[in-house]
């Protein structure tokens, strides 16, 4: 908690990280430390990835055992139809050359084909990344700023009635299966056969036949609602949960005492000096969580036809289409791993103690 | 540094009376009488702790009810009325006092439904945790003993491990139980593999964390420097310290388990000779009883879901703060 900055003599922050100047003892040394920081995240990230690639071609070819038996599940197919794919999809092949091949297209972007579309599944997933972003963004910025705001006032009086009440009801929703409270929120709010008329759409993104930028992005909103507020249900907890816990770790901090002696008003000390502090920790916490976005975003997808990623992924499981799921898994993995990579990179500009 | 539940009772703990006058009337007590007489009090004095918990509580009675309703359920439940072809009623029914929870599209009573499927769920949910608990104590205690106490060799193997627990803990959970479950031949024992498989790195942390600390402890130090070898000083002075902290993670496991089995019957990779709360609503689903708002099929299962999850998580935060104080506020 109390680690300083190893340089204390060089105020010059990140600017250090420009041109090293050889004339500067103390410059160089800390570009050094920043560019070795770097280095080693990167490498870490690059081996997690290799490790996801690896895991993909082991989950996907050698644990099924035939993987043309597993796509041909429930299905009757001839000894012909069944060497024709096996010729098609190189299983005909040594491991070690198939793992090659697969390694290689990957690096091409090339994630194989999928069984039941006929289509690359880089192309199919290029089609659909944009509404699962947009629907996970939205979602994962919604309950951020929910858990975070309730967690903030939470934290600021733990044990008070407003800190219980806002605890088991976080509590209650992270107990609750995603994809159930997007099924209870169809049935009593879409299916217009509940005790309300059908107030929103019961699944897809936009109405056939909407034409014109304004109407077309009115009726995604529309259909937005009830799969954002199902997402947001799920993962709002976990901020609240640690923006409650970090900003309970501040409040026994000297300059909250210094901010109050000043005479300062208790909703400013908490909203100017200890929010501000408490976030920090919160950030990171954020990005480690995104591995649960994937799986919140999955479910929501599949409960409400959401034509994205998710969905994608749920239909690849139904036929099963290996191919796809194959593609999907190293997609999820190697998002989720490059976006931590990312917090590694933003969080060190944002924490002074942690810098390099 | 929590006081695990085996050390000695402090003298001003409630109780200590009647041991006292136990004490004074058979003096010499032989050893062994002493470590039961000091176990039992810590038990009890766990039992209180645990008792000013409400919540707590609430979540213990709450699973009791239902573990019992769990294991009397062939006597509650005529088997032959969970099968297609034998079900009582007609399609779709709302509730009535016949049926209190409706029936499903074949006719099936919902409520017999819910019953029977807390067997498999709460199967699933034990043995998909122990899988993760026992993999996850095994990895943990190896890195932080090793990584303690191992010399170079330790310190590599330690941290490799830890970057193993590390990529586990970051992809995305679902996708690799779903790819998983998807891969194996379909059936229980699959769905409980999967989910061991991957939910056990948090406990994995958590032990290495305890583990760390424990071993920084001075009577470790004595019994290494009386000659006891790894396996002894981990089977008997780390692993013992490292129980409490598992106990509370392991309850709370079992609701992230349960949760995760009635997630992968509702993706269709579940058993699907067996009826299971999430593949109950994932037949609610395939029978299009949501669209069609068909409230009686959906709701109960859920709730039943919801609940033995809830109970689990209530008790598993209970434990925590009996066990550790200083964890109380960290959830």
């Amino acid at each position: 908690m109390t680690s300083t900055p190893t340089t204390a003599g060089d105020p010059s922050g990140p600017g250090a990280t420009g041109a090293p100047d050889p004339a500067d003892p103390a410059g160089s040394g800390r570009a050094w430390r920043v560019a070795r920081y770097v280095a080693g995240r990167l490498t870490t990230a690059a081996v997690s990835l290799g490790a996801v690639v690896v895991a993909g071609f082991f989950l996907f070819r050698i644990l099924p055992g035939d993987p043309v038996r597993a796509m041909t599940e429930g299905r009757e197919v001839t000894a012909e139809q069944r060497e024709e794919l096996r010729r098609q999809f190189g299983l005909d092949e040594p491991l070690w050359q198939q793992f090659l091949d697969y390694a290689a297209g990957l690096l091409r972007l090339d994630l194989g084909t999928s069984f039941q579309y006929r289509e690359p599944v880089a192309e199919l997933i290029l089609d659909r990344l944009g509404s699962t972003v947009l629907l996970a963004g939205t979602g994962t910025v919604v309950a951020a700023l929910l858990g975070l705001f309730l967690g903030a006032r939470a934290g600021w009086r733990p044990g008070g009635r407003g800190d219980r009440v806002n605890t088991a009801v976080a509590l209650f929703f992270w107990s609750v299966p995603t994809f159930w409270l997007g099924l209870l929120l169809i049935v009593f709010l879409a299916s217009g056969r509940g005790f309300v008329p059908g107030l929103f759409p019961t699944g897809g993104m936009v109405d056939p036949g909407t034409d014109g930028v304004l109407e077309t992005a009115l009726n995604t909103a529309w259909h937005m609602v009830l799969p954002v507020i199902t997402m947001v249900a799920v993962i709002y907890a976990q901020y609240l949960m640690i923006m409650r816990s970090s900003l309970m770790d501040e409040k026994g901090a000297d300059y909250l005492t210094t901010a109050r002696a000043k005479g300062l008003r208790d909703t400013l000390v908490r909203r100017r000096h200890a929010v501000p502090n408490a976030l920090l920790p919160t950030v990171t916490l954020v990005f480690l969580n995104l591995g649960q976005i994937v799986s919140g975003v999955i479910l929501v997808e599949t409960v409400f036809s959401w034509p994205g990623l998710g969905q994608l992924f749920y239909s690849g499981l139904r036929v099963p289409d290996l191919g796809l799921v194959q593609g999907l898994f190293v997609v999820f993995a190697a998002s989720v791993i490059l976006m931590n990579l990312l917090a590694d990179m933003v969080y060190p500009l944002l924490d002074p103690r942690v810098r390099p | 540094m929590s006081a695990p539940a085996g050390t000695p009772g402090t003298p001003e703990a409630g109780g200590t009376d009647r041991a006292g006058e136990a004490d004074g009337a058979t003096a010499p007590a032989s050893p062994g009488a002493l470590a039961r007489r000091r176990r039992r009090e810590a038990l009890r004095r766990f039992a209180r702790e645990y008792a000013r918990n409400r919540a707590g509580l609430f979540g213990l009675a709450a699973l009791l009810a239902i573990g019992a309703l769990a294991l009397t359920a062939p006597l509650l439940v005529d088997q032959a009325d969970l099968t297609i072809t034998g079900a009582p009623g007609t399609a779709y029914q709302p509730p009535s006092a016949e049926y209190p929870l409706g029936t499903d599209n074949f006719g099936r009573s919902v409520l017999d439904l819910v019953v029977w499927g807390s067997r498999v769920s709460l199967t699933v949910g034990f043995l998909a945790t122990a899988v993760s608990v026992l993999l996850g104590t095994l990895v943990g205690m190896t890195a932080g003993h090793f990584g303690a106490s191992g010399g170079t060799a330790g310190r590599i193997v330690s941290s490799a491990l830890m970057r193993v627990t590390d990529w586990f803990l970051v992809l995305p959970t679902l996708v690799l139980a779903v790819a998983l479950a998807a891969v194996l031949p379909r059936g229980t024992g699959t769905i409980i593999i999967a989910i061991g498989l991957t939910v056990w790195p948090a406990t994995a942390r958590l032990v290495r964390a305890q583990t760390l600390a424990v071993e920084a402890r001075p009577y470790v130090e004595r019994a290494r420097a009386l000659g006891g070898g790894h396996a002894h000083v981990m089977a008997w002075h780390v692993l013992p310290n490292v129980m409490p902290v598992v106990l509370a993670q392991t309850t709370l496991l079992v609701a992230t388990s349960i949760i995760a089995e009635s997630t992968l019957a509702f993706l269709g990779v579940g058993d699907p000779t067996t009826v299971s709360w999430g593949g109950v609503l994932e037949a609610a689903r395939n029978a299009g009883a949501i669209s069609s708002g068909i409230w009686w099929y959906m709701v109960p299962p859920g709730l039943a879901i919801a609940l033995v999850a809830l109970s689990f998580t209530l008790c598993g935060r209970a434990l925590e703060s009996v066990i550790n104080p200083r964890l109380r506020e960290q959830r």
